[in-house]
């Protein structure tokens, strides 16, 4: 049921290439449905497998003569993160129903990138896994490039060579730990249990971790986020926070810590406290978390605020992954989920609520707007949108944090003090936002500031609407009743850690 | 050997000369007055029967090669069928791309030359002796030097094709100095017995001679596969050379210098790996019968060839994908792209194995990529028809112009740069597995991984020429229109591209095919 997410998605956007050009609206609703499907399929595979373990769906050799299988599978986590790529589509698609310019051309590229997306989190195969990781690639560029705002051609380049870059050292690793395992097979069940030497797992865990890490926006190499997310069109800036980041995530999991599990071990050596790879990352996300932020704090641009915060909300992903305790890395799982709704709702606000009306995304200029009192719903959804963000009890980024948080404790307990400045800082920036966006009334009359559009901002439609309350509903009811997910993630986790002999 | 022998070892060769001759009567005895244009296709269409007819010969010719006493000069089957029927479908898909071209009015000429350099391409891809792999390279070289001066009202084509033919003599002049040290060595010039003479003499450490000719050798060879630094020919003669022939060079002629490459490594490594296994080279002296004294192990004779491959291929990798960030000229960049793809295939040839892993990985590679860069070709020609120029900004708008063109040229741009699922990276994993599987210590590591870096870094150079197809706003929307044979061969090669990318083992299972 499962696989069918990946196979509507590719002939989802394989149909919308030959649909003939200049009709939107058909585009537009076949699209739609293409993406409801698939999420039917998603919700029906999370339903159906609750309770089990993992699950193979498809196993077909693909090149037998290398031992190359087409494999699919799901377990707890790739059936969580298949929901949410399911939900992330569906609400891409209502945020973009206003793209005029080349429609079926951008949701042809759209739905290739949901389906590489798809298929990542159910791919059991290594290569497999990285077929699909890398045809994610391309459809992100031409989002950005083609329809994408503020300098949009040097966003979506960096975005394209940073995942390349990233993709490489993959597949270095890849090619590494095929050849190390005996070249026989690339599935993952199979090199988890190969029993690679620790020695090769000491160099191959770095060199795969930052290779994914580097899509989850890891510090330093975030740097590509921030501006392919201001760069990108809103649609494609919810996937890229929503769901890209979390391939990056994913694989730093299901590869990096699955298979190079010694990886993590330390080295026997200490240098400035620093003893293993696993304080290394560790320390690079509490970078991440704090940094993101406080940059956050600074920023003029209302995007680039959001921006930054995905790469400190992903530094929690990547710092839960890092305390390899269950409570911790079911907490990274957790958030990936809830920044993927959460982030989509920010982008989806700031991109095509208050953006596409205002046209402007300058904190400065919009404090002049009133914004509060001409899109009270923008605001009233920031408003909710921000308490998510903040890690608000209620909303699922609190169950997700405080997850991560106890799991560092454990772990280090100098690693959730420092992570915790980060979250202090983070109700900072979005308080900030939010006053100087919506709330800001020390400035100006309409007639002081006779701005185009400042009469009519236009009427909030259904899409966007039917949109905020899908995504704020998920991150209010996962908020409200975590164990929906957790109930699915736990045995996955416990699985995973175990190693491969699970 | 008679005759007889001679004419079924060299069946396919006879058939593509028959058809080279038929061409020149059809043309300048039957249709001297016809148009120009079905001139052009029937002469472009008999040598497409002629590489069929050929194709056939090859069939029914099976594994008999050519041998002289003892000595064997052309062999067959095996890797040498796969690369001699690639050669052959390639240039079948450059005749076809010739039908659409407006560069010469000799059209029976230039398939006449077409066929002869293949005939030279399936020579080299089977020679086993120093004088044949001379006298196929000199045949397939000459005809290349024609072809890239065909635009005769072009003067870039001449230049082109007067720096390729300077430095191919060169290049030519430097291998035969190579082959006659070698001669000098080991006294004979057939390949096993040339590398049982040096190793012989070589029994009390290399000596100076060996390593002279060896890197004679691979100026002229890199010449050849236009690997780093005998590469300086390869830009002016892709940018300057009729766009049919550039493809021809791009393609067939890779295939038969890498066939060739493969020959030389494997004769030498079968000798070698005989050698450590048994003691004595038992295998490569088979009807003289006399039994050989057992030679000692000379260290250090296995690894100068390899090294010097390792040496040019880091350096074709790296120069070539730096270089193509700079260029504005696609046919440029294609070339630099080009000298990059040979790095990696050098790579493959420096950690060879005699077993048939090695060996598939390579024609893979090569044949997908010849295939690719066919289509490239088609794409570039049909664009300079309509705009003047191969200039990055003649590709401006093409989605718009010409949406079949674009959606070719995405496919085969990103197969080039080595995205899945496209055949372009099956290929590079097929390749740097079979590296890794074959030495896994940290030179090849280093190496495969500097491959991979820069197969990244070619990912940005691709996307400059997709950026102006699909992103950039048009200055000019004029339809670009294809002829329609064209543009059926460009979505033929780009429906290839998917589909073997899609199912890779459908290519590697035909190869295998072959060994059977």
């Amino acid at each position: 049921m499962l696989a069918w997410t990946i196979y509507l998605s590719f002939a989802g956007a394989l149909v919308e290439a030959l649909l003939p050009k200049g009709k939107a609206g058909l585009a537009r609703w076949f699209a739609l449905s293409v993406a409801m499907l698939a999420l039917l399929h998603a919700v029906g595979g999370f339903a159906a497998g609750m309770g089990h373990g993992r699950q193979i769906i498809v196993d077909i050799p693909w090149v037998p003569s290398m031992g190359i299988h087409f494999l699919l599978a799901a377990d707890g986590i790739s059936r969580v993160l298949v929901l949410l790529t399911g939900l992330a589509a569906v609400a891409g698609i209502l945020f973009s129903w206003n793209v005029e310019h080349r429609t079926n051309e951008f949701f042809a590229f759209y739905l290739a990138l949901i389906g590489g997306v798809y298929g990542v989190f159910l791919s059991f195969d290594l290569f497999l896994l990285f077929v699909f990781y890398e045809i994610a690639i391309v459809p992100k560029y031409f989002l950005i490039a083609i329809w994408g705002s503020t300098r949009r051609e040097y966003g979506a380049m960096k975005l394209a060579i940073y995942s390349f870059v990233g993709s490489a050292m993959v597949l270095i690793g890849l090619l590494a730990a095929y050849t190390t395992a005996g070249s026989h097979s690339t599935s993952l069940i199979y090199l988890a249990h190969a029993g690679l030497p620790v020695s090769f797992q000491m160099w191959c865990f770095p060199l795969v971790f930052t290779g994914f890490a580097i899509l989850a926006g890891m510090w330093p190499f975030h740097t590509w986020a921030p501006t392919g997310h201001v760069a990108a069109p809103t649609a494609a800036s919810m996937l890229l926070a929503g769901v890209v980041m979390k391939l990056g995530a994913y694989g730093c999991l299901r590869v990096g810590i699955w298979l190079f599990p010694h990886g993590l071990d330390p080295w026997g050596f200490s240098f400035i406290g620093i003893g293993s790879w696993r304080d290394v990352f560790a320390i690079l996300a509490v970078i991440g978390i704090v940094y993101g932020a406080l940059v956050a704090l600074a920023q003029t641009d209302f995007k680039f605020v959001i921006g930054y915060s995905s790469v400190s909300h992903m530094g929690f992903v990547l710092l839960g992954l890092m305390t390899l305790n269950q409570i911790g890395v079911t907490g990274a799982v957790l958030q990936m989920f809830s920044h993927g709704v959460i982030a989509g709702l920010l982008f989806a606000i700031v991109g095509r609520i208050v953006y596409d009306r205002t046209h402007t995304r300058q904190l400065a200029e919009l404090e002049t707007m009133h914004l509060a009192k001409r899109l009270p719903f923008a605001a009233w959804a920031f408003v909710i949108a921000g308490m998510a963000s903040m890690g608000l009890p209620g909303f699922s980024g609190f169950v997700a944090e405080l997850q991560v948080l106890v799991g560092a404790w454990i772990a280090k307990p100098w690693w959730t003090i420092a992570a915790g400045v980060g979250i202090v800082v983070g109700v900072a920036y979005t308080w900030r936002a939010l006053q100087k966006a919506f709330f800001s009334d020390n400035l100006a009359t309409p007639d002081e500031h006779p701005k185009t559009g400042w009469h009519d901002l236009g009427a909030i439609t259904w899409p966007e609407v039917t949109g905020v309350v899908m995504l704020a509903g998920v991150s209010l009811f996962v908020g409200l009743y975590p164990r929906i997910l957790l109930d699915t993630i736990e045995p996955a986790v416990k699985a995973l850690l175990a190693g491969g002999g699970q | 050997m008679n005759y007889a022998d001679l004419f079924r070892a060299t069946l396919p060769e006879t058939a593509l000369e028959i058809a080279a001759l038929l061409v020149l009567v059809v043309d300048l005895g039957f249709l001297r007055k016809a148009a120009l244009k079905s001139r052009v296709a029937i002469a472009a269409l008999l040598g497409v029967a002629g590489c069929g007819a050929a194709l056939w010969a090859l069939q029914i010719q099976g594994n008999a090669g050519l041998n002289y006493g003892d000595l064997t000069l052309l062999g067959a089957g095996t890797y040498i069928a796969v690369a001699q029927t690639g050669i052959l479908v390639l240039t079948a898909l450059t005749l076809l791309l010739l039908i659409d071209s407006v560069f010469t009015r000799n059209a029976g000429e230039y398939v006449a030359v077409v066929l002869m350099a293949a005939a030279g391409g399936l020579i080299i891809a089977a020679a086993q002796d120093l004088l044949v792999i001379f006298v196929g390279l000199e045949l397939l070289s000459l005809g290349l030097y024609i072809l890239t001066a065909f635009a005769k009202s072009s003067g870039k084509s001449a230049e082109a094709a007067m720096k390729y033919y300077l430095f191919g003599g060169m290049s030519a002049a430097f291998l035969l100095f190579g082959f006659s040290y070698l001669y000098g060595l080991s006294g004979s010039t057939s390949l096993p017995r040339v590398v049982y003479g040096t190793y012989v003499a070589s029994a009390h450490g290399a000596t100076p001679l060996l390593y002279l000719a060896l890197v004679m050798i691979a100026a002229g060879l890199g010449f050849k596969v236009a690997a780093v630094p005998f590469h300086l020919w390869a830009p002016d003669t892709y940018e300057g050379a009729p766009a049919p022939a550039a493809a021809f060079i791009a393609s067939v002629s890779k295939v038969a210098s890498f066939a060739l490459l493969i020959t030389i490594s494997s004769v030498t490594l079968h000798f070698l790996e005989t050698l450590h296994l048994h003691g004595i080279a038992v295998a490569i002296i088979t009807k003289a019968g006399t039994p050989l004294p057992p030679l000692p192990i000379v260290h250090g004779f296995r690894s100068a060839w390899p090294q010097t491959l390792m040496v040019l291929s880091a350096a074709s990798m790296i120069l070539g994908n730096l270089a193509a960030l700079a260029q504005s000229s696609v046919r440029r960049l294609l070339a630099y792209s080009a000298i990059a793809h040979a790095g990696y295939i050098l790579l493959a040839l420096a950690f060879f194995t005699y077993s048939p892993l090695s060996t598939n990985a390579i024609l893979y590679y090569i044949l997908t990529y010849g295939l690719t860069t066919i289509g490239a070709f088609g794409v570039v020609s049909v664009i300079e028809r309509a705009t003047g120029s191969d200039r990055l900004d003649s590709f401006l708008g093409l989605h718009k112009r010409n949406p079949l063109l674009a959606a070719v040229l995405l496919v085969l741009f990103l197969s080039l740069a080595g995205i899945p699922p496209l055949v372009g990276f099956w290929a590079k994993f097929n390749l740097f597995a079979a590296v890794l599987t074959v030495s896994a210590g940290p030179v090849p590591f280093a190496l495969v991984a500097l491959a991979i870096g820069m197969s990244a870094v070619s990912l940005y150079y691709y996307l400059q020429v997709l950026k102006r197809a699909y992103v950039m706003a048009a200055i000019d929307e004029t339809p670009i229109n294809a002829h329609p044979v064209t543009l059926i061969v460009l979505l033929a090669i780009a429906a290839a591209v998917v589909v073997l990318g899609c199912f890779p083992a459908l290519l590697q299972n035909w190869i295998v095919s072959f060994y059977r």
